[in-house]
């Protein structure tokens, strides 16, 4: 899978030139022809790929047919004139039997697909080719490559979900502004390079000093003073859903619609282990994600402040009646969480990149991670992040790739139904 | 546009097919939610069936308008059956965890590429209005009520919607005033006391999403009829909370919450919008673009949509009609 | 103390005379904790019967576990010689068996009288098409509100029934709680701590409806911690103690027998027993079992 990006862009090049150069000379002829290129997108630059046979079929039978020339571009004018064809659905097919021994389309569909005929200009057809296994990895290595995906996204999950888990934990919150929480680091750290040409390494450190901060805003400034009212928890939930409509548009004023990257991190060159691609940069990623959820497990096992959290998590009163100061833990877990919460939007950022909603469009994905492990529990959530990466990944080995969140919000529902305290959730934290 | 036409124009939307459509949506959560306790936060679902059932059964399948509106009224109660069988015994945060990933569930896989051919992907259905726009009375050249003016089938569609609101209205106040009302009244308090008094609550909590639900379905077939057009954008995770703040703003458990408060929604969202965008346009603008440029001034209503949401739940959570003795909200 | 000297005395009591409700070998586990594990257990027809024990002893468990509201690991119970087991909460009360909760349970923002014409039961107007033609139910309603009012004056509520519930006292909850119980018409009451959190000087007054409940021909069971109360109102009383009964019999005979005594103390490591903590731990406890009742249903 991690291949197909670069083909298809190096595809797409190789056609923009193509396409450019020869438009000019098409555009005098009279019937409409069907026109494009074959390259061979293993190399770079491409190398075009000659003596492929393709063919036009209107109706289902053959009207013409050409073959592509040592530059690899073919040409094949359809008879009749543009006038009659207009509105006419044009079958454009390539008879994978001519191609290079060893190759196949890197789109395995686009052997036979169909056009309707709009204008009467030429219409540009451009075939990438590469290696034949492409038509198909083995499930094997599918399953591998999935695998390893999976725990890439449960580990950045996992970052971003702890916050959720530790805050409902201690408050009973259930925090629907939690992504913006994820969005605020991604945007930080974009802003310090972008803005203020910071070094991306050092912008990302102090964006996730500075979501901690943010994380204290939110408490001081809303929700302590909501609890010392006695507001409810579900109007709480609601006024969260608030909270994260405003920020979610404060965010796109700022900083608009666009897709961002960051910039001075490179990707390297991508590893291949037995047929397996795995990208330096996920790698690293992966390795800080997991140094970090160490860390905080070492945080709540062997600190004091953390086995608090822990206590307040399992059972509120009586924490507060054995002299642990709630508040302050509270205090300590939105400064924490949103910290882990804004690296999370920093290490999706620098994965995938991210826009305005990063944070809101995973939202029910850490949901999803934080009710499998069981609401409030630290490993819990670890543990369904990753369940859920996995989950998320290997199903679209079956299912289409567009619905492979599904499977983690159906896995959401089914959780809830059957087992609500989650899979490492105590019975008795429900309720 | 003049800040006159702000103005008009805002009267216009509070009281547009849009305005119909949140109404339907607010009222059938007020039952779930407002009445009965229920926190669904899949409303959008609701609307989705509906909607979709009319724009897929006529324009995929050709069938008859008015049946597929039938079907899509049936599919909600189906839906209401499929997702309360199990979640209706969660408590209220995981019943609204589970309403808001079925929905968005409900969304993808309706949108997907895969399913093109039946549901249209991200552009949905439409065109699948002609049987209604035969049947439009109006006249073609639209209604002139003195400073508002509206399209011909705009204005067929809002006299149907309103009609449909005011019928629903009427339905609500003898259902709530009756001892059912005060059965899922009772439930919203505390559902234990109930059960101790020989009440099948999960039945009535069922009842109560269906209602709701197909209402719901009637808000997502309005919203279909309104634009010709259904869509995964028109249903995703805000459309339910918006409903949510049309019906917080009127007042949760009133039989007019919905309404004022789908006017009221629909007359600042619009006004706001207008005016930031005018007040940003020309060469001149009020506003100097330094500060907001016209995307920017497009943001301005839902920035203000989320504080005023804020706002209501923090200091007026009974809305603008409610008591505040009497009021839904309650935490756990 | 053995099972026959409790069986002797379970004869003594009551004669052999009538029992409204037995149960069985009834046992709830919490995390590898017996809560409750009670061998038999009955209630006497017509008579006030005080189920009592330290905190902790299982006996709001045991009284969940009775009216559905939570489900036993094993055992079965009847009631009027129908088994109880496996009945949903609602359908117990419909069978003539209604209960109401420690921590009081009145619909806050309902009026006084819609929490009464609650209690009714057979309402037509509960249904939901029916509800909106108001013909159909508005006679059974003016009946139900009339029974409503007679029970008001007789709980002294009656001046109250326009205010919303969750503007009474602690002690006008309770008695809207019974008395909305009575709405239904129960053949058995069962009391969670009548007295917990009511002014001294209402519990006279509480004791009295008590009395006057059975006076009408109903058998009530309650739960009760504090012996006193138990004295002077119970003809039969049950001491339960980490979930088991430990004795039982005529108040005066439960009073002396050492094991009771044995039971307090122990529990309580030479305390003195007071009610304010004794309540306060015992809403812990019911938070917690409200809980966990909720999911396992």
């Amino acid at each position: 899978m991690r291949l197909r990006p670069a083909a298809v862009l190096a595809v797409v090049l190789g056609a923009l030139v193509v396409v450019g150069l020869a438009s000019p000379a098409g555009a005098a002829s009279d019937a409409i022809n069907i026109k494009g290129t074959l390259s061979d997108t293993r190399t770079d630059p491409p190398e075009p790929v000659p003596d492929v046979k393709i063919s036009v079929e209107i109706d289902g039978s053959e009207v013409a047919t050409g073959v592509s020339g040592p530059d690899g571009t073919f040409a094949i004018p359809v008879p009749g004139s543009p006038d009659d064809l207009l509105g006419q659905d044009l079958t454009v097919k390539l008879d994978t039997d001519s191609l290079p021994e060893g190759t196949s389309l890197t789109d395995g569909k686009k052997t036979s697909f169909t056009v309707m005929v709009k204008t009467n200009a030429d219409i540009t057809v451009n075939y990438g080719i590469g290696p034949e296994a492409d038509k198909g990895p083995g499930l094997l290595q599918e399953i591998a490559q999935n695998s390893i995906n999976g725990v890439f996204l449960g580990l950045l999950l996992a970052l971003a979900a702890l916050g959720i888990s530790l805050v409902f934990g201690t408050t009973g919150l259930t925090n629907f502004a939690h992504g913006e929480l994820i969005t605020f680091g991604a945007l930080a750290a974009y802003l310090l390079q972008d803005a203020f040409g910071w070094n991306f390494y050092a912008a990302a450190l102090l964006a996730v000093i500075l979501a901690g901060v943010f994380g204290l805003a939110n408490d001081r400034l809303l929700w302590k003073p909501l609890r010392s009212r006695g507001t409810g928890l579900i109007a709480m939930m609601i006024v969260s859903i608030g909270l994260g409509i405003f920020l979610r548009n404060v965010y796109q004023y700022f900083f608009g619609a666009d897709n961002h990257q960051y910039r001075g991190v490179p990707a390297g060159d991508l590893w291949n282990i037995g047929g397996v691609g795995i990208s330096p940069k996920s790698f690293y990623i992966a390795v800080i994600c997991v140094v970090v959820l160490i860390l905080v497990s070492l945080a709540v096992t062997r600190t004091r402040l953390g086995k608090a959290t822990r206590a307040v998590s399992d059972n509120p009163a009586l924490a507060a009646s054995s002299g642990i100061d709630v508040n302050r833990v509270i205090t300590t877990v939105w400064i924490a969480g949103a910290a882990l919460a804004g690296m999370g939007g920093i290490m999706w950022g620098l994965q995938n990149g991210f826009d305005y909603q990063v944070g809101n469009k995973i939202l029910l994905l850490t949901f999803a991670a934080v009710t499998l492990g069981g609401l409030g529990t630290i490993w819990g959530t670890m543990a369904g992040a990753l369940i859920v990466g996995l989950l998320v990944e290997l199903s679209s080995i079956v299912l289409p790739p567009e619905l492979k969140y599904v499977t983690a919000l159906v896995v959401l529902i089914l959780i809830l139904l059957v087992r609500p305290q989650g899979l490492l959730g105590r019975a008795e934290r429900v309720g | 546009m003049s800040w006159f036409e702000v103005l008009t124009n805002a009267i216009e939307q509070a009281v547009g097919p849009q305005a119909v459509v949140y109404c339907l949506a607010a009222i059938g959560l007020n039952i779930h939610f407002g009445y009965t306790g229920l926190l669904n936060f899949g409303q959008a679902a609701f609307m989705m069936v509906g909607g979709y059932a009319v724009g897929a059964l006529v324009q995929t399948w050709g069938q008859n308008l008015w049946l597929s509106i039938l079907v899509g009224l049936l599919a909600a109660v189906v839906l209401a059956l499929i997702l309360g069988v199990p979640t209706l015994r969660l408590r209220a945060d995981y019943l609204a965890i589970a309403t808001i990933a079925a929905a968005e569930a409900l969304r993808q896989i309706l949108g997907a590429a895969s399913l093109n051919d039946q549901f249209g992907g991200q552009d949905g259905r439409f065109g699948f209005t002609e049987a209604l726009r035969d049947i439009n009375p109006i006249p073609e050249g639209g209604v002139d009520l003195g400073i508002i003016q509206f399209r011909s089938y705009d204005f067929f569609i809002m006299l149907i919607g309103w009609v449909l609101v005011a019928l629903l209205c009427v339905f609500i106040y003898l259902l709530m005033r009756s001892p059912w009302g005060r059965v899922l009244k009772g439930i919203r308090e505390d559902e234990d006391a109930v059960r101790s008094l020989g009440k099948n609550v999960y039945s009535y909590k069922m009842q109560a999403l269906v209602l709701g639900g197909v209402i719901g379905a009637m808000a997502g077939i309005m919203s279909g009829l309104a634009t010709s057009n259904v869509a995964p954008s028109d249903f995703a995770t805000d459309t339910t909370f918006f409903a949510y703040t049309v019906l917080l703003i009127g007042g949760a458990a009133r039989v007019l919450g919905p309404v004022l408060g789908a006017l009221i929604f629909w007359f600042f969202l619009n006004g706001l919008d207008l005016f930031f965008g005018k007040a940003t346009s020309g060469t001149d603008p009020l506003i100097p673009s330094a500060i907001m440029d016209s995307n920017q001034a497009s943001l301005m209503r839902l920035i203000v949509l989320g504080l005023v949401l804020m706002l209501i739940m923090i200091y007026r959570p009974q809305g603008i009609l409610g008591d505040r003795r009497e009021l839904a909200i309650d935490g756990r | 103390m053995g099972a026959d000297t409790m069986n002797e005395k379970h004869e003594t009591a009551h004669g052999g005379g009538d029992v409204i409700l037995v149960a069985d070998g009834v046992t709830r586990t919490f995390g590898g904790l017996k809560a409750v594990d009670v061998d038999h257990f009955e209630i006497p027809r017509g008579k006030i019967t005080a189920l009592i024990g330290p905190n902790g002893a299982g006996k709001t468990t045991f009284f969940n576990l009775l009216t559905g509201f939570d489900k036993p690991d094993e055992g079965s119970w009847t009631f009027n010689g129908q088994s109880l087991s496996g009945v949903p909460p609602y359908k117990v009360a419909r069978r003539g068996m209604v209960r109401t909760f420690q921590l009081t349970k009145v619909l806050s923002r309902l009026t006084v009288i819609e929490n009464m014409r609650l209690g009714a039961t057979g309402q037509k107007g509960e249904r939901f098409l029916p509800s909106v033609l108001r013909f159909l139910w508005q006679g059974q309603e003016d009946a139900n509100t009339e029974r409503a009012m007679d029970l008001l004056r007789r709980f002294k509520l009656d001046a109250k029934k326009d205010d919303f519930a969750g503007s009474l006292s602690g002690g006008q909850r309770k008695l809207l709680e019974m008395a909305r119980a009575l709405m239904v018409d129960p053949e058995l009451i069962m009391l969670d701590e009548p007295m917990a959190g009511v002014n001294p000087a209402l519990k006279q007054s509480l004791l009295g409806h008590v009395k006057s409940l059975r006076d009408e021909g109903r058998t009530v069971l309650f739960v009760e911690h504090d012996m006193d109360m138990v004295r002077d109102i119970s003809d039969w009383v049950v001491v339960m103690a980490q979930g088991k009964i430990v004795s039982q019999g005529t108040p005066d005979a439960v009073m002396s027998d050492p094991a009771v005594i044995d039971a307090y103390l122990g529990a309580h490591h030479d305390a003195e027993l007071t009610f304010d903590m004794e309540s306060q731990i015992e809403a812990e406890a019911e938070q917690e079992i409200a809980a966990e009742t909720e999911e396992n249903r």
